[in-house]
């Protein structure tokens, strides 16, 4: 292990006291894991000034292992929780980690009113296309006619694109990643941290124990090959790569799809404030 | 600025005005919520005076939510509360778990309106004290009080945070709509007359802090997020260290330890007020709006020659059995009226152990039980 | 002990927008506040903000109250025929039945004083809204249970900005409209027992 990244595993994890992970060998989550930390660590940002949340599920797992303030809540709820901790203590740098199922099904109307009010939060949503930790049901991102335990005849509803929901809801800083893609994900992680307003992340990742096996990508690497080959890197303001054809247009967009200014809740509560504390005076 | 200004001042408010009042007075500086008939004012009051203070008020988009963000701010280490009424007090059931797992101090307040479902937005309900006591899943300890005049709707509420921050459980306060729109004079309290009590933060430094320790009083200190102690706190089971344990002997030592502190502080958390006990053969055992029409009817069968008493339940959760039993010994009888099929009147008859009779009498139209039918009740015995 | 039944009960009915709520806010507020009683204000409403039947009571006494509605009310205020039939069967024997005459044309018992609330307030005050604050201005002229300067004192202090003159002139409005009336030369009780 390189020097500087054991410095980093010492620094950010957990590991006297809750290693080995529960996540299975080859898991999405682990990578996601490391970037979280590595972005955390350019980002500048003090340690106990970062508050880290999370849901319920595999992702839900992860402030376990994470030497910060963690909170682990329940299903669906993490932006609730986040935004209490947010309020009371702006100084706090609040991230949540939340799963498909956890951000867009039970969590969904937390999810659209917390970017809607640009709550000062990063949400970073790990999109492995199922419910893992109970056992591969569908989820809202399930593509359409794939097999899971719920599903055994295919699948028949449409899914949610989380980014897209993201920027229509009101989000400052949409990025999409994959694990595949770990550079371009440091980057988008560190720029959703340092970003002021809701910040949202997508992670496109691989759950081969429960979706790969019942559709044709038992193996990680597998899920990993899928996702080198159907994404295309987007330019500037989420725009295709020059020389773009028909096969691009095709492709998943990854990258930094949405990224604008705009006045954050506390800032406009502060102003609740101000103009209730001149009433009282005058 | 102070909560109130230098003076003490009368005023007239509502119950759920006062509750504002009360909570302020404790300290509460974040209010989470979702609007709901009959509780709203409380949001209405908290919207214009929280921000005052430099405090927090968010109106949520559901009470689940509400409920989540309560208990984020007091993971911030600022007192909060929310409050609502029957269905929105349905939604916010699996959070209030999360508090009683994770100890974490808040206030709930319930307006009762009539139930099931959404039943009676308009009119006065008791139907949701078991609701109160067991709406979340699992075994968890919970303190539950009930307020029956605007008076005791500021003082309760004072009484709730404390409760909530020395035990680092969830308080649940049962009002109703009619002590929640019955408007009195109050005096407000000026600034310390009141004690506010503060959770205990820790003072080791952040390598030696268990967040979960046992101590005497089976209540650990709590860091909030930010004070250097990156703690880890789940509503999983969990170790002393907050991290998630199957082990049984753990798992044991901590729910232990949740219902320890409560069954410890319980002479302290017991609030019950006689009126007329010292004498009395028939006891009436009422609480929130019906113990007003209770201490009436006790005076008029008085008049009558009959000797009667009130016990009123402040606390309905930790049941305060010892003063109950002592009701119970003393009296051949005890009247239990209320407005639902018979909620309390079950836990009376638990601990009565066939000492006495107990007797109850139901009222679910949504009206207010009158002095006049606890009289004829009391005359009948 | 507290001593038994100084409790003054009053009732005031109407439809909701009518300001039924607020006449019995600023009552309590002139007995709790200013003059120093214990009083017990509450209300039964329906899902409607306007138009609905409301009714609001308030129980004033100088010792504690226990039970915070009324029991039988000394004064019933109705602004419509439907409340006043619903509730004028409620008065003590001895109660005063008050009513809109704008808004009541059958009035059910003699001991009535009627006097025509939102026509003073249309042509007098100008204000069709001000007939509640007319009404107070005559039910406290009639059961005397406020000193009138702490009546004034609460109503200026929930008057909205710029309205304070407009309430003042109402007041009095009502005041001067029920000082015709003598009660003396009404029947004694709302209802004759049967022979």
């Amino acid at each position: 292990m390189p020097q500087e990244v054991a410095e980093i595993v010492r620094k950010y994890l957990r590991h006297d006291k809750k290693f080995p992970h529960i996540w299975c060998a080859g898991c999405g989550n682990g990578i996601v894991l490391g970037s979280l930390i590595r972005a955390i660590d350019l980002s500048g940002v003090e340690k106990d000034n970062i508050v880290l949340v999370s849901g319920i599920g595999c992702s839900g797992r992860i402030t376990v292992y994470v030497d910060l303030n963690t909170l682990h809540v329940t299903h669906g709820r993490a932006l609730s929780f986040a935004t209490g901790i947010k309020l009371a203590k702006d100084s706090l740098k609040v991230i949540v980690v939340m799963g498909d199922g956890d951000a867009t099904a039970i969590g969904g109307n937390h999810f659209i009113h917390a970017a809607r009010r640009n709550m000062d939060l990063t949400a970073i949503i790990i999109n492995n296309q199922i419910y893992g930790m109970t056992g591969g049901q569908y989820s809202p991102t399930t593509p359409y006619d794939s097999k899971t335990t719920t599903s055994p005849y295919g699948h028949i509803e449409n899914t949610f694109s989380i980014s897209e929901l993201a920027i229509a809801a009101g989000a400052s800083f949409v990025a999409r990643g994959t694990v595949y893609h770990t550079q371009l994900l440091d980057d988008a992680i560190r720029l959703a941290i340092l970003k002021k307003g809701f910040s949202v992340v997508e992670i496109l990742s691989n759950c081969h124990t429960h979706y790969g096996k019942l559709n044709g990508m038992e193996t990680p690497v597998a899920a990993m090959r899928w996702f080198r080959d159907h994404v295309a890197v987007v330019g500037k303001e989420g725009a295709l790569p020059p020389g773009r054809s028909a096969e691009t247009d095709e492709k998943i967009r990854i990258g930094v799809l949405k990224n604008v200014e705009k006045p954050v809740y506390s800032e406009e509560y502060q102003k609740v404030r101000d103009h209730a504390k001149n009433s009282l005076s005058s | 600025m102070s909560a109130f200004g230098s003076d003490k001042k009368r005023v007239l408010l509502q119950g759920n005005e006062a509750i504002v009042e009360g909570a302020i007075a404790a300290g509460c500086r974040f209010f989470a919520g979702y609007p709901i008939t009959p509780a709203s004012e409380i949001s209405e009051r908290m919207s214009r005076r929280l921000p005052q203070l430099d405090g927090t008020f968010i109106q949520m988009e559901d009470e689940i939510a509400g409920m989540g963000a309560v208990i984020g701010a007091s993971l911030a280490g600022v007192k909060s509360m929310t409050a609502t009424s029957g269905p929105g007090f349905s939604l916010m059931q699996e959070n209030l778990g999360f508090a009683c797992m994770a100890e974490v101090p808040c206030v709930v307040v319930n307006v009762m309106r009539g139930g099931p479902s959404t039943g009676l937005p308009t009119n006065p309900s008791q139907g949701d004290v078991m609701q109160a006591r067991w709406g979340t899943h699992g075994d968890h300890p919970v303190i539950v009080l009930a307020v029956s005049t605007v008076l005791d709707c500021f003082q309760i509420t004072v009484e709730a945070f404390n409760m909530s921050e020395k035990y680092r459980v969830p308080v649940v306060i049962l009002s109703d709509e009619i002590v929640a729109h019955t408007r009195e004079v109050v005096t407000l309290p000026s600034v310390g007359e009141f004690e506010a009590y503060n959770r205990v933060s820790p003072k080791m430094p952040p390598e030696w802090y268990i967040p979960y320790a046992d101590n005497s009083m089976g209540v650990p200190p709590m860091a909030a997020f930010g004070e250097g102690y990156h703690h880890h706190v789940t509503g999983l089971m969990h170790d002393v260290r907050g991290f998630p344990t199957q082990r049984p002997d753990e798992i044991e030592a901590l729910v232990g330890r949740l219902f320890r502190k409560i069954t410890q502080g319980f002479h302290e958390i017991q609030k019950v007020e006689t009126f007329m006990m010292d004498d009395a053969e028939v006891a009436v055992i009422a609480y929130g709006s019906v113990s007003r029409s209770a201490r009436r009817a006790v005076l008029d069968a008085r008049r009558q020659g009959l000797k009667a008493g009130l016990l009123k339940l402040i606390t309905l959760f930790p049941f305060p059995r010892h003063s109950v039993e002592e009701a119970l010994q003393k009296c051949r009888v005890a009247l239990v009226p209320e407005m639902n099929m018979g909620q309390i009147s079950r836990e009376v008859k638990r601990v009565n152990q066939t000492v006495s009779i107990v007797k109850k009498y139901n009222r679910v139209d949504g009206q207010l039980i009158t002095p006049q039918e606890i009289y004829q009740q009391l005359i009948k015995i | 002990m507290e001593k038994k039944d100084d409790r003054y009960e009053i009732c005031f009915c109407g439809s909701g927008g009518q300001g039924i709520i607020t006449a019995a806010v600023i009552l309590a507020e002139a007995a709790g506040v200013y003059d120093m009683k214990f009083v017990c204000q509450t209300q039964s409403y329906g899902p409607e903000s306007r138009g609905g039947a409301c009714k609001s009571e308030v129980v004033i006494s100088a010792g504690e109250i226990d039970y915070p509605k009324i029991l039988q009310p000394d004064i019933l205020l109705a602004m419509n025929q439907s409340c006043c039939d619903l509730y004028f069967l409620n008065l003590k024997p001895k109660g005063l039945l008050v009513v809109d005459a704008t808004m009541v044309t059958q009035i059910p018992t003699p001991r009535a004083v009627a006097v025509p609330f939102t026509k003073i307030a249309r042509n007098e005050i100008g204000k069709e809204v001000a007939a509640n604050i007319v009404a107070l201005g005559a039910v406290v002229q009639l059961c005397q249970i406020v000193s009138v300067g702490n009546l004034e004192k609460a109503l200026l202090a929930r008057a909205p900005k710029g309205t304070a003159d407009v309430n003042l002139q109402a007041l009095h409005a009502g005041m001067e409209a029920a000082k015709q009336y003598d009660l003396n030369t009404l029947p004694h009780v709302v209802m004759e027992e049967e022979e």
